[in-house]
């Protein structure tokens, strides 16, 4: 009797079920490897990315399972609260999901070309997405770094997967050297707010919150300032974006693809959950630190593109410019920020992935034609592939018609209805600085003078569906925005209410 | 004041088609864009076959418009209407009045004309794709009646003229294109953020709609310094788009590299968009902030008329010539829609129509000069009346109906411009009929160093006008020498819609129309008429007004 009852105490209430996403691809990561590790590297049939892909497309059916009942019962809370299921982490985990799935068709014909076949980055993907949708339904700050940490060691092995790449060893130090100082201020952050609060789960952090008035906040506020400054890396927010332009252009094309919309999206993920939801009472105090960082986000992201000559290196810009524009909606602290920064984030996650795809097979084998010429008269050589990426350029660039417009549009609305009308108008004025850097790529493609050299590009079946999809993706969305739209809608509305602004706060505690 | 009222009520009750015309017109190129998309590339001929067929039969369908137009209803008619998003509310609301249903017209008109008259060399599918969108995001803009429809149309059309420009003009068409590109967006970013603002702060927390009729009749929810705000960001994105004086750089350099089709458009068109801007974004939502904005807005007209006029006369390109042209004639309707005058507005909404169908003619003669000569520069051709005494004929007519000779379509927009702007803005007047002097100049000039004098060995074998040529411009010319005698179907069509804009702008400022007003009485309404002790008063306003300011200009 006695042992019964400390073993109930010991361990909490696992709802298996609801964690079926993260448990399908943590189990499909290793059969994965213990599969590929029995097996040759180089295969007959493509299924390790086979393979990856009906893991992360069966965890989006779970997904979809669990949206319903959430639908139906509302959130739920897990794991002794540490971690929940609701609108916003089932949202963002079935986007990073998509992620996987553009990122592991691409990463097929990738590592064809490059020699490089094996179960090992399908692998590192699932567990890295994994840690995603951890980070996308955490419910506690020390869960949403294990989740940071899962996501991010599996992605430094990524960057540097290109074995005989000098680059791509190059990039995977840099990214881990600096992601593990960003984890470090993370953990500081987290340690901040525990001791201005006393708790570790946002839960608990946000009641706190709503109901205390802190005599001296000095604490809090610096923990927010951490924590900005460990999400703000991941998102490559400037000033923490520095490794961004290095370590796109050096990892593996395909796998900067998960870079610039999994990785975002996940750090995404927290960012709206810490700030807007969990510290949504102090949002007078944080409001302005992401004011700033958006500005200087969408400054540098623009401004820097513009002198750069590698085609990656612009997209890696252009990637810090958008992140700057979803910062718009989690600046505004409000419903309508948020979900104009989930359908920013779904968007983008196409419109990213689908110009990395075709990065990935302009780069030619070696993975080093990346510079701006590589791309003279793309519009002769393969029509489609132009065609494509022009689309996911304009959209980027936010054209009508394609979904980057309505995203733009969404948090700029947000920013209005918030009062940031000079954060908006700096938003758009960068864009069209932003807009000339997609116009030179635009121009090179369609020049008409070069003559048709080299051999003809081949686009591998994954690559071709990858690329189809988030071509679909971006005109479809642009023309019919109203189901995303209901989608995000949903998705906020199914989400645990923010804590009401501390109108009237109840008790005081001295704080630290 | 009744007479007014039912008139409006009219307008919304006769807004009920049977089928959605407007959004067939819209659909209709974008159709076409698709089918020519698919032709097989063998068969460039076909492409060009389908792409004039669709435009013929959108330009059917702007007729068509014409036709059911009721004329002497303000409101908007034809009004299709279908949500697109549910919160915030954006509709696929498109509808046409007097002064959208020319703009409407000259599109239909001008597509196919382009299309025909200045075929490109290669890559005609293409070609054709791009004209066909670019001629249903025109459509678009102009039948808008939903903010952010409009800014949808009002910004797709870059894509298109960016690819036409960068794709099949001539020297220097790529930094051209791309200054094109970027000039307009960065008015354009103003605009989004204006357009964005002006629904959520109408609002006020409430469900946001960007339903054009609704944000502007219900003025007075937005603080004054607020509208002016928001004017002031759409005003960025027309003037642009016009251009107007300091940020037309981008004009002359685009038109001279455009292809000639491109050319035709971007004057004859897409100006257009920023002048129909001013007027149904500018006077019509932000009556207060227009009339307020009015005395920078004309001097800034004035300014382009002498500045566009003075740049042309130096140009030695004749293209870029004509492109200055459009400066200049740009800045007219520029100080009719701010000058806030019945007749004013009635000439800019003509002079619209004059100077797409007049530069659109001016540039395809001269695309059919650089055809044969390979060279726009003035000083390599001579005498050419002599070995093409059609296209010297041709070219005399439209260059005089540019400058505005009595008879001819130009006249009479500008004409009416001046009566108008005169009563209100006198000073500003005054100066800008120097620029129809200069218009004289420059023109005449250019034509007699072309035209004029002995033929040189190269001009010698110089071929006159073809059948197809003659063809493309004949509807051109017909126009010019039509709307020049007999101006009455158009204006009684634009005047009703042009009446109730002033007494918007009226209502919601403190603009009055001086009450000198000889025609179409039956449509003014009772508040109109007021006693002549206050329409001198008025008067002596606008004078000592226009005085102050003339002042300052002869310092």
């Amino acid at each position: 009797m006695m042992l019964a009852e400390v073993e109930r105490l010991a361990t909490p209430q696992v709802a298996w079920s609801v964690l079926l996403p993260v448990l399908i691809l943590l189990g499909g990561a290793v059969v994965l490897m213990v599969a590929g590790a029995l097996t040759p590297r180089r295969t007959k049939y493509p299924w390790h990315a086979g393979f990856t892909v009906a893991v992360a497309v069966g965890a989006m059916v779970s997904t979809v399972f669990l949206w319903w009942r959430v639908r139906d019962d509302g959130p739920i809370s897990a794991v002794a609260d540490a971690v929940v299921v609701d609108g916003l982490s089932l949202y963002l985990g079935f986007a990073i999901l998509c992620s996987v799935v553009l990122a592991a068709l691409l990463t097929h014909g990738y590592l064809q070309r490059e020699r490089l076949e094996g179960a090992d980055a399908y692998v590192l993907m699932l567990l890295s997405a994994a840690g995603g949708l951890v980070m996308a339904g955490a419910n506690d700050l020390l869960v949403l770094f294990l989740g940071l940490e899962i996501l991010s060691i599996a992605v430094y092995v990524l960057a540097g997967i290109h074995v005989r790449r000098a680059r791509s060893g190059e990039a995977a130090l840099k990214y881990f050297v600096l992601g593990a100082f960003s984890s470090a201020f993370f953990l500081y952050g987290i340690a901040m707010v525990y001791g201005a609060t006393g708790s570790t789960n946002f839960t608990k952090i946000g009641a706190f919150l709503a109901t205390n008035v802190l005599t001296n906040n000095v604490m809090l506020l610096a923990g927010f300032a951490l924590l900005l400054v460990g999400l703000g890396f991941k998102v490559a927010a400037v000033p923490f974006h520095a490794w961004t332009p290095d370590v796109y252009e050096g990892s593996p094309s395909p796998i900067v693809a998960y870079m610039a919309s999994g990785v975002k999206v996940a750090g995404f993920a927290g960012l709206i959950r810490v700030f807007t939801y969990t510290f949504s009472t102090y949002a007078t105090d944080w409001q302005p630190m992401i004011y700033a960082l958006a500005v200087a986000t969408l400054v540098v992201g623009s401004l820097f593109a513009v002198s750069q000559t590698n085609v990656k290196r612009m997209l890696a810009y252009s990637s810090i410019s958008h992140a700057g524009f979803i910062l718009l909606g989690i600046q505004a602290a409000s419903t309508q920020g948020t979900r104009a920064a989930l359908f920013y984030l779904a968007t983008y996650t196409f419109m990213a992935a689908g110009s990395f795809g075709v990065v990935t097979i302009v780069g030619r084998t070696g993975d080093n034609a990346h510079d701006l010429s590589a791309y003279n008269g793309l519009a002769k050589r393969s029509p489609l592939l132009a065609f494509a990426f022009l689309v996911f350029l304009l959209g980027q660039a936010g054209v009508p018609f394609t979904s980057g417009f309505l995203a733009k549009f969404g948090v700029i609305g947000a920013a209005v209805e918030a009062r940031s009308f000079w954060l908006a108008l700096i938003a758009m004025l960068t864009s069209v600085i932003s807009a000339f850097v997609y116009l030179r790529i635009v121009l090179a493609m369609y020049d008409r003078d070069t003559e048709v050299t080299g051999p003809k590009l081949r686009v591998p079946l994954g690559a071709r569906a990858a690329i189809i999809i988030a071509l679909v993706v971006t005109i479809g969305v642009g023309l019919v925005p109203e189901p995303l739209a209901h989608v995000t809608r949903t998705a906020v509305a199914l989400t645990h209410p923010q804590p009401a602004p501390a109108a009237a706060p109840i008790e005081v505690s001295a704080g630290s | 004041m009744n007479a007014f009222l039912l008139a409006s009520e009219g307008g919304h009750a006769a807004a009920n088609p049977s089928w959605p015309l407007l959004s067939f017109l819209v659909l209709t190129p974008v159709v076409g864009a698709l089918v020519v998309a698919m032709v097989s590339k063998r068969r460039p001929e076909l492409a060009k076959q389908a792409a004039v067929l669709f435009s013929l039969v959108t330009g059917a369908l702007a007729i068509g418009v014409v036709v059911l137009f009721k004329k002497h209803v303000p409101g908007f008619q034809l009004v299709d209407d279908v949500q697109w998003l549910k919160n915030p509310d954006i509709s696929w609301k498109l509808g046409v009045d007097g002064i959208s249903l020319w703009m409407v017209a000259l599109t239909g008109i001008l597509f196919p004309i382009a299309m025909l008259g200045a075929p490109p060399h290669d890559e005609e599918k293409s070609f054709y794709a791009w004209l066909l969108v670019l001629e249903a995001g025109c459509l678009g803009a102009f039948l808008a009646l939903d903010t952010f429809l409009f800014f949808v149309f009002f910004e797709i059309v870059l894509v298109p003229m960016y690819f036409l420009i960068s794709g099949w003009g001539y020297g220097e068409r790529k930094y051209a294109a791309t200054k094109f590109f970027l000039y307009t967006m960065f008015g354009s970013a103003f605009m989004l953020v204006g357009t964005v603002a002006l629904s959520y702060l109408h609002a006020k927390g409430g469900p946001v709609t960007f339903d054009l009729q609704t944000l502007a009749n219900e003025q007075g929810v937005l603080a004054q310094g607020t509208a002016r705000w928001l004017f002031i960001s759409f005003a960025i994105a027309f003037a642009v788009k016009v251009p107007i004086f300091p940020v037309h750089t981008w004009l002359p350099d685009a038109h001279t590299q455009a292809p000639t089709a491109g050319s035709v458009i971007l004057a004859g068109v897409m100006l257009k968009l920023g002048t129909y801007g001013f007027l149904r974004f500018g006077l019509y939502l932000f009556p207060e902030a227009s009339a307020w904005a009015a005395p920078v807005m004309v001097t800034l007209g004035v300014i382009g008329i002498i500045y566009g006029a003075i740049c042309a006369t130096m140009q030695k390109d004749l293209k870029r010539l004509v492109a200055y042209s459009s400066v200049a004639h740009m800045g007219f309707i520029v100080l009719g829609i701010f000058a806030i005058t019945r007749q004013a507005l009635d000439g800019s909404v003509l002079q619209m129509v004059n100077h797409g169908v007049s530069t659109g003619a001016l540039f395809l003669l001269v695309g059919f000069i650089y055809e044969r000569r390979h060279t726009r520069e003035i000083a390599e051709l001579k005498g050419l009346q002599k070995p093409a005494p059609k296209m010297a004929a041709v070219f005399t007519l439209v260059m005089l109906s540019s400058i505005g000779l009595p008879g001819l379509n130009g006249f009479v927009g500008e004409f009416l411009i001046l009566i108008g702007s005169f009563l209100t803005v006198r000073w500003w007047a005054v100066v800008a009929v120097v620029g129809v002097i200069l218009a004289a100049l420059y023109l005449l000039w250019a034509y007699q160093r072309v035209f004029h004098g002995e033929p040189d060995e190269a001009n010698k074998s110089f071929k006159d006008i073809n059948f197809t040529e003659g063809l493309v411009m004949a509807p051109l010319l017909f126009l010019i020498v039509f709307m020049g005698l007999f101006p009455k179907p158009f204006l009684e069509r634009i005047e009703p819609s042009v009446i109730k804009l002033v007494h918007h702008v009226e209502a919601n400022s403190d603009h009055r129309e001086p009450s000198v007003s000889t025609r179409g009485d039956e449509v003014v309404p009772e508040s109109e008429r007021r006693s002549e002790a206050d329409a001198t008063a008025e008067g002596e306003h606008g004078t000592g007004h226009g005085d102050e300011h003339g002042s300052e200009e002869g310092e």
